[in-house]
């Protein structure tokens, strides 16, 4: 018998495959393409303590081998995520991680507060969106910052929480390690990697935003990289995601340290990929006889 | 029953049909469930380009389970999807969107406006209002205005056979000279509703044609997409009201739309 499950702060997931924040929606539009009972957990797009509208279009672009994305974390407030998103979630047999985002720490604190009492499993916080003015990126960016909010957060959160971390750092270890002291109970990375792109022929900015956050396969090494560093420089469990397209890209960030995977702007190209990554595992832990998945977990050093 | 899904489907034919601009007929399931005015993501098989290039179902073959696309070539996707030959395996998502609301067009003199590469999903519409498909009731008239770039009238041939066809060019080598507004008025053409597809700048000048007769217009937009199912939040449209959908006043295109009744956009 193979076993699959992996453990993050006390949770079991039945797999260690999870979708990025913001690629998935809240799970409903590809409920149509994937069985969410399949999933390890589903990680919802970020949600505020009120309405946000978001950037101007365009908001996407494609780059070679990625994309660029400026959404501006559009969400319509907690309140209609508790009404619609989670009801909707709790009749799957997956992990519930709910992405909470704001402008100010006490937006954030808002947000935890009235997820307090709901049926989700973890809350992970994005202190690292690129393409929102003061969308928490300050945080994200600054070890004394993140430290601070991290510690403010966690002090009121009811679920445990992973503070997803920001490739736009010079040291990824320091801010994982930030996060560890204020006491997160995991991380994640990597969030976007900051990027631009000019219409030549309309000399304009592809993106309204102007920048935006890079995603795609062509961030997998960087984001293979920053997730090592980051989990050999903290006890605390990582999910790794930036990229990963498949199950070889998947096992790829577990044997650098990861203990749970995401699938982002795959998502976009095969909405099948987190079924499709799920099985790719389980024939790799077929082939080299391993027992339990999370043996592998960090192995390469 | 309709599903969205995405296939390995077969090229059955292509052809350039005017300058840049292809004719592809794709063998799919996907026929079976088409609405006019949906639209199809369609995969590269270069990798680097990642994202679906969503282009618009122009014509609907159920009986030999085919759909056809009208598109111009406008970058490396398309360009790759320009050089496909019969029996090409093609990856395409679909079928995407609301599409028309052939309803409206019951009892009414209808316009039906493309202009450019917004020409191609009237025809499937024209098709379909003239066959009075889904038994909604005849259109008491249908006139079809279309604005090309010059004489190169794609697509002008087949819409004939489904309503009177009425042509302006950019250049002023075929109609009337100027664009779908300008053949209106130099043919004092009216009507009760109006369906339409193409560039912003028309689609806004119907909007206040509509409005200031006080007409129904339903427009299709377009806009960069990454998903095409709802979920990225990437192709956008202000909306004059909150949406139910995403409790800003924001719609999705690929989803809500991409047709919209013009009033309850801000175009």
């Amino acid at each position: 018998m193979f076993n699959t499950q992996i453990t993050i702060a006390g949770v079991t997931f039945k797999n260690p495959v999870m979708t990025a924040s913001g690629t998935f929606g809240s799970g409903m539009e590809y409920s149509e393409f994937v069985d969410l009972n399949s999933l390890g957990a589903v990680v919802t797009k970020g949600v505020a303590n009120v309405p946000w509208e978001g950037n101007p279009t365009p908001r996407v672009q494609e780059t070679y081998g990625g994309m660029l994305n400026a959404i501006g974390l559009q969400n319509p407030g907690i309140d209609v995520f508790i009404e619609r998103d989670i009801p909707f979630l709790r009749q799957y047999d997956t992990r519930i991680i709910v992405n909470v985002c704001g402008r100010s720490a006490s937006d954030y604190v808002e947000v935890v507060e009235k997820l307090a009492d709901q049926p989700v499993d973890m809350l992970e916080i994005n202190v690292s969106c690129p393409n929102v003015k003061h969308g928490g990126i300050a945080f994200g960016q600054d070890p004394k910052c993140l430290f601070d909010i991290t510690k403010e957060i966690k002090a009121k959160a009811r679920q445990p929480i992973i503070m997803k971390l920001s490739p736009n750092v010079t040291d990824i270890a320091e801010m994982a390690k930030a996060a560890e002291a204020a006491g997160s109970d995991a991380i994640s990375l990597i969030n976007t990697i900051t990027g631009m792109k000019i219409d030549i022929h309309k000399r304009t900015f592809a993106l309204a935003n102007k920048t935006g956050g890079l995603s795609g396969p062509a961030i997998k090494p960087v984001a293979v990289r920053m997730v090592y560093q980051a989990a050999n420089a903290v006890k605390i469990p990582v999910i790794g995601m930036g990229g990963i397209a498949n199950a070889e890209d998947a096992i790829e960030f577990m044997l650098a340290g990861a203990t749970g995977i995401a699938v982002g702007a795959m998502n976009f190209v095969n909405p099948y990929t987190t079924a499709e990554v799920v099985k790719g595992i389980e024939a790799y832990m077929h082939r080299y006889h391993i027992e339990n998945i999370s043996d592998i977990i960090g192995t390469v050093k | 029953m309709e599903q969205k899904r995405k296939e390995t489907a077969v090229v059955y034919k292509q052809q350039e049909i005017a300058t840049e601009i292809y004719d592809m007929w794709i063998t799919t399931s996907l026929a079976a469930q088409a609405k006019p005015g949906q639209f199809i993501s369609v995969y590269t098989h270069d990798k680097s380009a990642l994202l679906p290039r969503p282009i618009s179902i122009c014509e609907t073959d159920r009986e030999n389970g085919r759909l056809r696309i009208v598109y111009r070539v406008a970058g490396k996707g398309t360009a790759e999807f320009s050089r496909y030959k019969a029996g090409r395996h093609i990856d395409i998502l679909g079928t995407l969107g609301n599409g028309f609301p052939l309803e409206k067009a019951k009892g009414k003199k209808v316009f039906l406006m493309g202009g450019g590469i917004g020409i191609p999903p009237m025809l499937e519409l024209a098709k379909a209002i003239a066959n009075n498909a889904g038994n909604e009731g005849q259109a008491a008239s249908v006139d079809i205005i279309v604005g090309y770039r010059d004489k190169e009238l794609f697509l002008a041939e087949d819409l004939s056979q489904y309503g009177k066809v009425h042509i302006a060019t950019e250049d002023g080598s075929a109609g009337t000279k100027g664009n779908v507004m300008d053949a209106i008025a130099a043919e004092g053409l009216e009507a009760d509703v109006i369906f339409a597809c193409g560039p912003m700048p028309m689609l806004r000048a119907i909007k206040k044609y509509a409005t200031e007769k006080g007409m129904e217009a339903y427009i299709s937009l377009e806009e960069r997409m990454a998903c095409g199912v709802g979920a990225c939040l990437g192709c956008v449209v202000k909306t004059r009201e909150v949406d139910h959908h995403s409790h800003v006043n924001n719609a999705r295109i690929c989803t809500d739309g991409p047709v919209y009744a013009a009033q309850d956009v801000e175009i």
